[in-house]
């Protein structure tokens, strides 16, 4: 049996069979599902009991007439102010608008009395239904038909249509789109640096405890580090792995619990070219919620996932040997931290660089060169993802990631190979270079 | 074939430090070798290199005549002077690890696996993780991993060195009986007294070259300095000039112990202690053999010497 398979194996073994292994990977996916539900179950239940404030309104001046809003139901009273607010206590009404005789071209001392705080989109609210009777009524004044006035009520919403290079129109969302990167790149930047630390701490400890000498005796130094490497890659994959199949199988169940279609449903009912019925109940019905549950549908999951399992791949490969390499030429993890900083650098301007450019700028200069050069591509080029990648771009990142890992792996092989024989030698970066042209 | 390890010519440097300079040597089969030198001398260095850790600047090692290769994996098996196994293993996966490593099948190693653990009899650890076990234990679990594939050369690096007495003896014998099974050990040791007892064949590295190798019998046969301890009443005041007085020591009562040393042109003790006889009343006589770290040291003195 091929030697390196062997050492995967074993690394894969030993870190799969830990109890904070099977923790981590059932209980991660079951949280996720469990807030979406709850989030769901919140939203619906709030759609289904819309509980109106009751919001007296004391209209001294006479002028104003409020309509009902799904937030707000007004009620007029005929109390004066003083006597509303000592009113108030006595009631469970939310609280007391005071409009009191104003000049509408200078209007002051509105005012509302609640007994707890409104939320800001509360006043904004009212503030806006307010201002829009206050330009009613100066429209009015300046000789506006009423009728004029009633036309020029519009409700727009725009949507956001992607063509894509096939001509075929997408419904697509910003937010979406940015949800997607932003989670995609977050969590390669957090498994970099998770898995990255086990390579490490791996091959410290086989340094510290002495194993490697037996090891390397009957393995080739580059071996047993690819080996390691790769080991803990496939742990890395095979939670990932589990956590997408559980999660969608949860979501799948949450989503068929309150009668929606869900994402992979749906992915699936595109590829044998069915149109996506959306069925259910009331809350299913509702023109929003359709049209949110469209643009989840929209999205391609099967290439958003492969070309994120890609870099996935990549990124930690690249960063994995060089985590390996430190590992080699430290005694003890206290000892790594002179020789982090050239890692988490880039890493730590790929996830700044996700925050500030990519998601803002999908399309910007510095998105491209961040999302090209494979030390910062695996983070930024996922974020990307959601907004749409030309082929030519994502080809030429993927193929410098490529040879951005080979490199590394070289690269650290060169070190990691002189490094875990090395004890009780202070080892700087000169040693490191030392190392690096050193014959076997 | 005669010779189990042929070492050629090595040279081995690292950055400014000469490690090894044109060393040879020949490591007969079914022998047991020591590997002699002070600390830094350059032992663990061509060890190495006999295990294909690292290479040799310049020469080159023949296992049973042919070059090093990766196949000469399967037939060493190598204690290094720093060694340790993975905390958190199992016994019996661990030691199946370095068996498959070697190059066994699982199906081997796990069988050989269990043999040893049962000759060592530590079949209760089987489940038990390396950290569980007392430094003793693991020592022998470390013992049985470099001796689980049957190897025909057995190389162990400082072998008694951190090792507790019972281990020690216990490493002693399976080294005879492994040698009894037709398998040659290699052994570095700087404690030259723990090497006389076991081995037939040594080679003495300092600064970083061989100074001296060959069968024990013969290197001290060939190092006798013809020196007697004699225990004797009466004054050896008077013996031949030739005869040289080295130590005395005064014990009481007119009663002496001294190391004489005999003209080389003597080499029958019988002629000695003729001529002792007729001066002294000898209590006892004794050849003084000289110790293998009275070798070293004397070869260390001439050489520097040069």
């Amino acid at each position: 049996m091929n030697k390196v398979l062997l050492i995967i194996q074993r690394e894969f073994l030993s870190r799969v069979q830990k109890k904070s292994f099977l923790i981590a990977t059932i209980l991660t996916p079951l949280i996720f599902p469990i807030l979406m539900g709850g989030l769901i179950y919140l939203a619906i239940n709030e759609q289904k009991s819309v509980k109106q404030d009751v919001v007296r309104v004391v209209d001294e001046s006479g002028r104003f007439d409020f309509t009902e809003t799904s937030r707000f139901y007004f009620v007029e009273s005929e109390m004066t102010i003083d006597e509303a607010k000592e009113d108030l206590n006595n009631s469970d009404d939310f609280g007391i608008l005071h409009l009191p005789e104003f000049d509408i071209y200078n209007p002051t001392g509105i005012a509302i009395y609640t007994k707890s705080n409104p939320s800001l989109t509360m006043i904004s609210d009212l503030e806006s239904s307010i201002k829009n009777q206050i330009e009613d009524m100066k429209l009015k004044e300046s000789g506006v038909d009423p009728a004029v006035l009633e036309a020029l009520k519009t409700s727009v919403s725009v949507r956001s249509i992607n063509l894509s290079e096939t001509g075929e129109e997408v419904e697509s969302s910003a937010g979406l789109s940015f949800g997607v990167g932003y989670a995609g790149g977050f969590l390669i930047y957090l498994f970099i640096f998770i898995y990255g630390a086990q390579v490490m701490q791996g091959v410290i400890e086989e340094k510290s405890n002495k194993i490697v000498e037996i090891v390397v005796s009957t393995v080739k130094p580059f071996q047993l580090m690819l080996g390691k490497v790769l080991g803990i890659a496939s742990v890395g994959l095979a939670q990932l792995l589990i956590w997408i199949i559980l999660i969608s199988v949860l979501s799948m169940a949450v989503f068929s619990f309150f009668g929606l279609t869900s994402p992979s449903d749906a992915m699936m009912d595109q590829v044998a070219g069915n149109v996506t019925q959306v069925s259910g109940d009331d809350f299913a019905s509702n023109p929003k919620v359709v049209e949110i549950m469209e643009m989840v549908n929209n999205i391609p999951f099967a290439y958003i996932i492969s070309v994120f399992l890609f870099y996935f791949v990549g990124g930690y490969l690249l960063y994995g040997a060089l985590f390996a390499a430190v590992g080699s030429a430290v005694e003890n993890p206290s000892e790594a931290q002179q020789f982090m900083f050239p890692i988490t650098i880039p890493l730590i301007i790929s996830i700044i660089g996700l925050f500030m450019f990519v998601l803002n700028e999908p399309n910007g200069q510095v998105t491209f060169w961040l999302s090209i050069i494979p030390f910062t591509s695996p983070i930024t080029m996922v974020g990307r993802l959601g907004f749409g990648v030309p082929v030519w771009e994502l080809v030429l990142s993927m193929v410098l990631l490529v040879i951005g890992f080979l490199g590394t792996i070289w690269f650290a092989g060169r070190i990691y190979r002189i490094g875990i024989l090395m004890h009780g030698t202070k080892v700087n970066y000169k040693t490191l270079g030392k190392w690096l042209f050193m014959k076997n | 074939m005669e010779n189990i390890v042929e070492v050629k010519g090595i040279h081995k440097s690292y950055a400014k430090h000469q490690a090894l300079q044109d060393v040879s040597m020949n490591i007969p089969r079914k022998s047991i070798f020591g590997l002699l030198g002070p600390n830094g001398a350059g032992k663990t260095t061509l060890i190495r290199i006999i295990n294909q850790i690292i290479m040799a600047d310049k020469g080159e090692v023949l296992i049973e005549g042919e070059k090093l290769a990766e196949k000469h994996i399967q037939i060493i098996g190598y204690l290094p002077e720093e060694r340790g196994l993975y905390k958190k293993m199992k016994v019996g996966e661990q030691l199946i690890y370095f068996g498959m490593l070697r190059g066994l099948s699982k199906k081997e190693s796990t069988e050989k696996t269990k043999k040893w653990v049962k000759k060592f009899e530590i079949e209760g650890w089987w489940n038990k993780n390396i950290e569980d076990l007392s430094k003793g234990m693991a020592q022998k679990v470390q013992f049985i991993s470099t001796v689980l594939h049957d190897p025909k050369l057995l190389i162990l690096d400082e072998p008694f060195s951190g090792f507790d007495p019972v281990n020690a003896n216990l490493i002693k014998d399976e080294i005879l009986e492994l040698k009894e099974k037709g398998a040659t050990i290699i052994f570095s040791t700087h404690r030259m007294e723990s090497v006389e007892q076991l081995c037939d064949h040594i080679a003495m590295i300092h600064h970083s070259r061989k100074i001296l190798d060959g069968s024990i019998k013969d290197i001290k046969s060939a190092y006798k300095a013809n020196e007697y301890y004699v225990q004797y009443k009466g004054s050896l005041n008077g013996m031949t000039a030739d005869y040289e007085v080295i130590e005395n020591e005064v014990l009481g009562d007119d009663f002496n112990k001294s190391l004489i040393k005999a003209p080389s042109t003597i080499i029958n003790p019988n002629e000695i202690l003729q001529e002792l006889i007729n001066k002294v009343e000898v209590h006892s006589f004794t050849e003084k053999i000289p110790s293998i770290n009275d070798i070293f040291i004397a070869k260390a003195k001439e050489k520097s010497y040069e």
